[in-house]
């Protein structure tokens, strides 16, 4: 009965780190980092909306990463320099967002937790959420995995094999806005983006095809999220950053060994 | 004559910028038609229309029903994070068989690379295999976007030879943009010379005698030669770097122009 809470927080890390790698692959595949980042630094918009509004956090928050993805390809289609644009929207949505949250009267947050997350205080319900955002998008990826390979690698050339590069846009951006959503209560607004960046790019020197990238890029997540659950709760750590600090080891280990390799 | 893919009164445009006025072409089934022009032209964007990725401002596009176009862009920059095999590659978005693969890339010049990261290629390499995907769904016609960018001159000249042998297998049409003037004259049956607008076209003879090629590319005796040299002398081009260059230095003094830096 004591494991309960460790047993939730385990099964949520691997239902977050399973969705989250293999779309992490498509974000630093399509150098998206800073899209990442900008997405999920908008979750914290989204959770002052949901107080404002009653909406439940997941609802807030994806209605607003989803809106900030949108908002985002919109203004890099124009020409805006996408680095800048990018720096700018993600602080901004972070700074609104608290700013947002602590201009909501009578309501008590703790905005660490939305910050780094709390995964020790997941209950069955967000439990729930979680595994079905995860399956929903890793349904999503399997479903049009070879479509988005395509336009990752050339829109035109996918434009010419008949499909719609926009169209699969759409899916990541879609993706990206549930994984945000479901993982503010795992590692919080600030590591999201870690959580989908580190796994992949420790998983890169690994792999020779994409498929068997994406496929170590989930084991080393589920196997951070599981060993920083683990480590922190030895350590007395918050789990969150613990998880994130330990997928950066796997990265640099493997890293090191590629390099010592060559 | 089985006309292929046609355009009218095509005009393109970029973010309200016009880049290509009046188009009006045709392409034939076993045809080999070159673009050339200068850089910013809008030959990319041409092509780019042509397989749909660009939706012209006005005018239309007509393709023969069940048209297959095989596509080779003009650059092809695969993120270094990307782990792929050129057997992975040839297989998006459809996987194809083992067997399937090695046919394509034998028939582009390039057997037995099918287990290779893209990135551990040569470009001479890479572009071959660019070439082998185009051809993997047996097009009736193939875009090739300068295909042999960065390729020195014998390879260029193979890769060209490759197409030929490409278009007499398959019969294929074949439309182009290319920088390598001095082959594109031996290896085109039509050259467009665009330049904003569709300046001249014709036979290679026509256009490389036509007063809008020359003011384009320089004058000069016609033949290999002369186009070879034009090839390098891009900077003599409406806009040359170098009257920008020297402004700031020789306001003054025109005559110190060999002691400055």
């Amino acid at each position: 009965m004591t494991d309960d809470f460790m047993i939730r927080a385990a099964l949520a890390g691997l239902g977050v780190a399973l969705a989250a790698a293999p779309l992490g692959c498509f974000v630093i595949w399509r150098r998206m980092a800073y899209f990442g980042d900008a997405t999920s630094h908008a979750a914290i918009l989204g959770v002052a909306l949901a107080l404002a509004t009653d909406l439940p956090v997941f609802g807030g928050v994806l209605l607003v990463a989803v809106a900030m993805a949108l908002l985002l390809t919109g203004l890099t289609g124009r020409g805006i320099s996408s680095d800048a644009l990018l720096g700018v929207m993600a602080h901004a949505a972070l700074a609104l967002g608290l700013v947002a949250v602590s201009l909501i009267p009578d309501v008590r947050v703790d905005l660490m937790g939305y910050l780094v997350g709390d995964i020790l205080a997941v209950s069955q319900a967000d439990l729930a959420v979680i595994w079905t955002g995860a399956t929903l998008v890793l349904g999503l990826l399997f479903w049009r995995w070879s479509s988005l390979l395509a336009a990752t690698l050339s829109p035109d050339l996918a434009q010419a094999a008949g499909l719609s590069p926009k169209r699969e846009e759409l899916v990541l951006t879609l993706a990206l806005s549930i994984t945000v959503a479901v993982a503010i209560k795992v590692v919080g607004a600030l590591l999201i983006a870690a959580l989908l960046i580190i796994p992949a790019a420790a998983a890169r020197p690994l792999a020779r095809t994409p498929e068997g990238m994406a496929a170590a890029a989930i084991f080393i997540g589920g196997a951070s999220a599981l060993g920083g659950l683990i480590v922190s709760f030895a350590l007395d750590t918050p789990t969150g950053p613990t998880i994130v600090s330990l997928a950066a080891v796997v990265f640099a280990l493997t890293r090191g060994v590629s390099a010592a390799r060559v | 004559m089985t006309v292929l893919i046609g355009t009218e009164g095509l005009h393109l445009a970029y973010g309200g910028q016009s880049v290509l006025r009046d188009v009006n072409l045709t392409l034939a089934r076993g045809e080999i038609v070159t673009i050339v022009g200068p850089n910013g032209s809008g030959k990319s964007s041409l092509l780019r229309a042509l397989i749909g990725a660009l939706a012209p401002a006005q005018g239309r596009i007509t393709r023969a029903p069940g048209l297959r176009i095989g596509y080779v862009p003009q650059n092809l920059a695969i993120d270094a994070t990307l782990p792929l095999t050129v057997a992975r590659f040839l297989g998006l978005p459809r996987r194809i068989s083992a067997v399937r693969a090695e046919e394509v890339l034998t028939g582009a010049g390039v057997p037995g690379l099918a287990d290779r990261q893209m990135s551990a290629l040569s470009g001479g390499q890479f572009q071959r295999v660019l070439l082998a995907r185009a051809l993997l769904d047996m097009p009736d016609l193939l875009i090739l976007d300068e295909p042999t960018q960065g390729l020195d001159q014998p390879g260029s000249a193979a890769f060209y030879q490759q197409i030929e042998t490409v278009r007499q297998r398959t019969g294929c049409g074949v439309l182009m943009v290319s920088h390598d003037l001095h082959v594109v004259m031996a290896a085109s049956d039509r050259v467009l010379c665009v330049n904003g607008h569709i300046c001249c076209e014709g036979t290679p003879d026509i256009v490389a005698s036509a007063p809008e090629y020359r003011a384009l590319f320089g004058t000069g005796t016609r033949g290999a030669l002369a186009l070879y040299r034009h090839e390098h002398g891009h900077s003599h081009g409406p806009k040359g770097d170098h009257a920008h260059d020297h402004e700031h230095d020789h306001d003054h003094d025109h005559q110190h122009e060999t002691t400055g830096a």
